[in-house]
């Protein structure tokens, strides 16, 4: 077994919560992440999916460092990222990039797209062969950009193009990780696909692990080889991408999957569907227990008192929840109890 | 029952802009019935937003032009007093946006805010039109709906927000409702909830609904009719499964090729080259000719000389293509779009 | 709402405190020896330490800052022995150069600049927002054209020039009304206004000129926002929808402004005071700058700088009035 690229253990990042006009006083903590533990493998790929609001952002920053977390571990390359002094840290970072949601505000205006997308050839002080500019060009020519648009401004390129330049900028100096957050969620079907194969060819041409955050499970089960979902600061469940998508044991990722509507009206129509009930609780006061139990229709009194801890099930599933779904009843159509309408 | 609710033939918007006219809506026809879906399905930009408030008489800008006829409740509305129109809107027909947080006012409470929509239309007092709203509210699912209408926009959940909008739409009964997006800033789990509520509350009133949205899952799980929009053209429309099983132009294939599927074990996408075109200047031929990866199967260049014409393949499927029918199938088949036995 | 309000009451004290510091350091900080500045021109060292002792001046300056403050609240004495004078509360200082107590002076010019500020105020919010609202609904026609080449030009001209035209042609040309001679509303209402609706109206153009392009601007904004294409689906006839929805959305950054240009004007509206030789606060200011008269100087930035934090307090809570999101989070 190779070692993991990145190692994640009970990473936390809180965010005060403050009152008063004068003094702040601090009256709690939005719970944001709360306590994550995963390897990601050289070359893999983790999709890391859940609602929005429970925390898949800030985990995918406090990971990079870019955010410093609050309590918990984070190795990348077997080196204890947390532990880097400032030079180290911006040593390692041309190792990990970060790919963003919106192509409009992640780019800065005034800047050409030449120099942003060879912006990390100076921070870092690399020398790439041959100029940075023909670097430059050769990576806009890899990610399907022209490469005569190098003194052309962001604002020129539409909204695929503009996550294209981010693309060239954040393999500009071959890093070994790459945290893609939502980097197609603002992007319109057609442009969609276009950029998701980008980022499938680019992964199998320099071998690059990415951490790839979204709130869409069917773009996850795309480009991930295991998934962890979670929900309000925690991971719920973590396995491969098949057995999460055919076989899910977490109550939440059942019924998460099961309000995914299929673009086949037949089968659409004939599925069972889960629809859970209200909203999302809020972060900084999660229920007390297991944080699924006000939503979850299996709830028991010890759901609502014992937190139920992540544990492998069998082989590299794992899974936070007292009462696991029955396996075997699933594949087909039918989960017992579980045929919730919202009314 | 198939009576007609709506019926919009040959409409077409024009924006008159310093760069040149836009033409957003460009001749397209269809029918809503009464109890039914239709789904209005495209990327950003392709006219389905304009094309729906054209019909609400809702587009107020000076330099649009509207042409074309939209067939309601048995009155024709283009062209006739704007005030006709208003007394229709939240009366007979009603609308639903894609953000409910700012589609409603952030300085009236949710009471005040639907009370004034049954007021509009109707002499009723206050205390009679605060029961009918909180009947309402309760029929959406809101929880102790009392208290929350006297709470602001701000203080409710995204997904309870949209009840509200739900809620107010339908209060006046309807016979047509226009949704736009209704689910698109939702979660998941929420906008299952949210289509559910619609698919319920259609079937006790009976209204009619025109649903626009960008995601195919959404149409397969909503719609009895599919228009496929695609710059401003309505480029294929069909009952649904037919649209999902037998497509018939390049534009919808691309489509269905290019969503990430959570059901096929295929895990290939096969996307659409290329951006949607700016409707400022269209191509003389077939819109989408430049993105097409089969203009070359068609003879003389035609795609990119000649705009294709809104042809039928069964009395309820029509297309806008130069590929033969035989074509067509042909390259569904070899490319594995819709079903292929 | 209320603990809002007393939040705001809390962090206004706050300010004013810290207000009175910065003005008072200012008094103290300028190169020149206050004693100095307390007697003429035949002045002796010995002139100039009695009038340091009995000022306190020679004291420590945490000691001087309490004795001023103290003075504000509660009145003081300087000098000691037989030779004090007494300065009433409020008292602001004793100006050696007109031989008066400043708030003396500050009580005669206040009304003055009172009355001239809120009579411009009532004009050119009146006219502002009237056509900035008949504007925006007749966007890009020739009505909104014609107001808004007439409100650059009001907007582009200076004060003084609207001010003087409207002096050499309405008084000395035309002699429509005689010239300004300020008294009290109290004294002689005629008078009053005859002296005063000129610079109401000279003062209220530049500002009308602004509150019609800004509620203009409001205006259009707020009618694209969604809500208002929410409020039009209900059904609304088009006025309720602009009076009812735009207008009070709209509202919120016109009464920011609208406060702070009044407060702004309270402080003194410098060049139309002088223009009409109003005898006003703006004018007491300028006449103390060129006196070097500090007390008066000091006296007259505190109470500058006190409308200016009062309206931001009151501009405050009538935001919270209006927006139900600041009042209830
Ligand atoms: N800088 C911040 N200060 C306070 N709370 C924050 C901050 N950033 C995020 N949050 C809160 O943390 C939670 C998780 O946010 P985020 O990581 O952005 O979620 P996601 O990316 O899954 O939508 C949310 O409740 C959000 O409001
Ligand atoms: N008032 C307007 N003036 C000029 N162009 C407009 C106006 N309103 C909409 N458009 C244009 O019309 C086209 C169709 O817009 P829309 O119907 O909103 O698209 P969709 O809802 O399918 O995303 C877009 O290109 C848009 O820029
Ligand atoms: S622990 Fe209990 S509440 Fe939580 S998911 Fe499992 S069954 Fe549901
Ligand atoms: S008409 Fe031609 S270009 Fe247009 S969709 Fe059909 S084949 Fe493609
Ligand atoms: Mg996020
Ligand atoms: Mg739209």
């Amino acid at each position: 077994m190779s070692t993991p690229i990145l190692r994640v253990r009970d990473l936390q990042k809180y965010f005060p919560v403050t009152k008063g006009t004068f003094v702040k006083k601090q009256v709690g903590n939005v719970r944001a992440v709360d306590g994550l533990s995963f390897d990601v493998m050289p070359g893999e790929t983790l999709g890391l999916v859940g609602e929005s609001g429970c925390g898949k952002s800030t985990a995918g920053r406090s990971m990079l460092r870019l955010l410093e977390p609050t309590a918990g571990s984070v190795e990348f390359d077997g080196r204890d990222l947390l532990a880097m002094g400032k030079r180290e840290l911006v040593r390692t970072r041309r190792e990990m990039q970060m790919i963003f949601q919106d192509p409009y505000s992640s780019l800065n205006p005034r800047h050409t797209v030449g120099s942003i997308i060879g912006a990390p050839f100076e921070v870092q002080g690399v020398k790439p062969e041959g100029s940075v500019r023909e670097a430059v060009q050769s990576l806009m020519e890899r990610v399907g950009l022209n490469p005569e648009h190098y003194n052309r401004y962001p604002n020129e390129f539409s909204g695929g193009q503009r996550q294209r330049i981010g693309i060239a900028r954040a393999i500009a100096l071959k890093p070994k990780l790459i945290v893609c957050d939502e980097p197609v969620s603002a992007l319109d079907v057609s442009i969609q696909a276009q950029v998701l194969n980008l980022l499938d060819d680019i992964q199998k041409e320099f071998g690059i692990a990415y951490v790839f955050v979204a709130h869409d499970l069917s773009v996850v089960r795309h480009i991930s080889d295991r998934v962890a979902v979670m929900y309000l600061g925690k991971i719920m469940e973590l396995t491969t991408r098949d057995q999460l998508y055919t076989a899910p044991l977490h109550p939440y990722t059942h019924a998460l999957l099961s309000a995914v509507p299929i673009a086949d009206p037949d089968r659409e129509r004939a599925r069972e569907r889960i629809i859970l009930n209200g909203d999302l609780p809020s972060p900084s006061n999660p229920p007390s227990g297991c944080v699924f139990n006000t939503r979850c229709w299996k709830a028991t009194d010890r759901c609502r008192t014992e937190v139920p801890l992540l544990r492998e099930i069998s082989t590299g599933h794992q899974i936070a929840c007292h009462f696991p779904e029955d396996k075997s009843a699933q594949g087909q159509s039918t989960v017992s109890g579980a045929d919730f309408t919202s009314h | 029952m198939s009576d007609v609710v709506l019926s919009v033939k040959n409409l077409s918007v024009e924006f008159a802009t310093e760069d040149g006219s836009v033409h957003a809506v460009d001749n397209v026809s269809y029918e809503v019935k009464r109890g039914k879906t239709l789904a209005i399905v495209g990327e950003s930009g392709s006219g389905k937003s304009v094309s729906s408030l054209a019909v609400m008489g809702l587009i107020k800008s000076s330099n649009a032009t509207i042409s074309g006829e939209v067939h309601f409740g048995g009155q024709e509305l283009v062209g006739i007093d704007p005030e006709e129109v208003r007394k229709l809107r939240g009366l007979k027909m009603a609308m639903i946006f894609q953000d409910p947080l700012s589609a409603l006012h952030p300085f009236y409470t949710i009471g005040e805010q639907l009370i004034e929509a049954i007021q509009v239309h109707e002499k009723v007092s206050n205390s009679e039109a605060a029961q009918r709203v909180k009947i309402m509210l309760d029929r959406v699912g809101i929880a102790s709906a009392e208290q929350r209408m006297d709470e602001y926009p701000h203080q409710l959940s995204g997904g309870m927000r949209q009840r509200v909008m739900i809620a107010m739409a339908l209060i006046n009964s309807p016979e047509l409702l226009i949704a736009d997006e209704p689910t698109t800033a939702l979660d998941v789990t929420v906008q299952a909830q949210i289509l559910e509520l619609l698919r319920d509350l259609q079937k006790e009133f009976g209204t009619a609904i025109v649903l626009i949205t960008h995601d195919l899952g959404v149409v397969a799980d909503m719609a009895d009719d599919v228009m496929v929009m695609y710059g401003g053209q309505a480029v294929e429309q069909s009952p649904v499964r037919e649209l999902f099983y037998t497509p018939q132009m390049p534009y919808t294939w691309g489509l269905l090729a290019s969503i990430p599927q959570m059901h096929t074990d295929s895990l290939k996408l096969d996307p659409i080259p290329g951006t949607p075109p700016s409707l400022i200047n269209l191509p003389a031929g077939c819109v989408f000719a430049p993105r097409c990866a089969h203009r070359n199967s068609v003879p003389d260049g035609l795609c990119l000389t000649t705009r294709p014409e809104l042809t039928t393949v069964s009395s309820e499927h029509a297309a806008r293509c130069h590929l033969s029918v035989e074509q067509r199938s042909e390259i569904r088949i070899s490319r594995n779009i819709g079903k292929v036995d | 709402m209320f603990p809002y309000i007393i939040r705001r009451f809390m962090l206004m004290i706050f300010m004013l405190f810290v207000l009175s510091v910065v003005t008072f350091l200012l008094f103290n900080a300028v190169p020149t020896d206050p004693a100095m500045l307390t007697c003429g021109k035949t002045c002796t060292p010995q002139i100039v330490e009695a009038n340091r002792i009995r000022l306190g001046l020679d004291q420590p300056l945490p000691v001087q800052y309490f004795e001023w403050i103290k003075g504000i609240f509660v009145g003081r004495t300087y000098g000691s022995g037989t030779q004090t004078f007494e300065c009433h509360a409020p008292c602001l200082g004793y100006s050696f150069k007109n031989g008066e107590e400043v708030t003396v002076m500050i009580k005669q010019a206040l009304p003055v600049t009172v009355y001239l500020a809120l009579g411009a105020f009532v004009l050119w919010m009146i006219f502002g927002i009237a056509s900035g609202i008949y504007a925006a609904n007749r966007k890009g026609k020739w009505q909104d054209r014609g107001i808004m080449a007439i409100t650059l030009i009001g907007y582009s001209l200076p004060v003084f020039l609207i001010g003087l035209m409207l002096l050499l042609f309405v008084i000395v040309r035309a002699n429509w009304l005689p010239y300004p001679d300020y008294v009290s509303p109290l004294e002689n209402p005629i008078q009053f206004f005859q002296t005063m609706i000129l610079p109401w109206i000279s003062l209220a153009i530049l500002y009308a000129a602004y509150y019609t392009r800004l509620t203009r601007s409001q205006m259009l904004e707020t009618m694209s926002e969604d809500y208002i294409r929410t409020a039009r689906a209900k059904g609304l006839p088009e006025k309720r929808v602009v009076r009812k929805h735009a207008f009070r959305a709209g509202l919120t950054p016109i009464v920011t402004s609208a406060g702070m240009d009044l407060a702004g004007l309270l402080g003194g509206a410098v060049i139309t005071e002088y223009v009409f030789s109003l005898p006003g606060l703006g004018r007491l200011a300028i006449d103390a700058v060129k006196d070097y008269d500090l007390p008066t100087i000091t006296a007259t930035t505190l109470v500058a700088a006190t409308f200016i934090i009062i309206a931001n307090i009151v501009v405050d809570i009538l935001y919270a009035a209006i927006d139900p999101r600041v009042r209830l989070s």
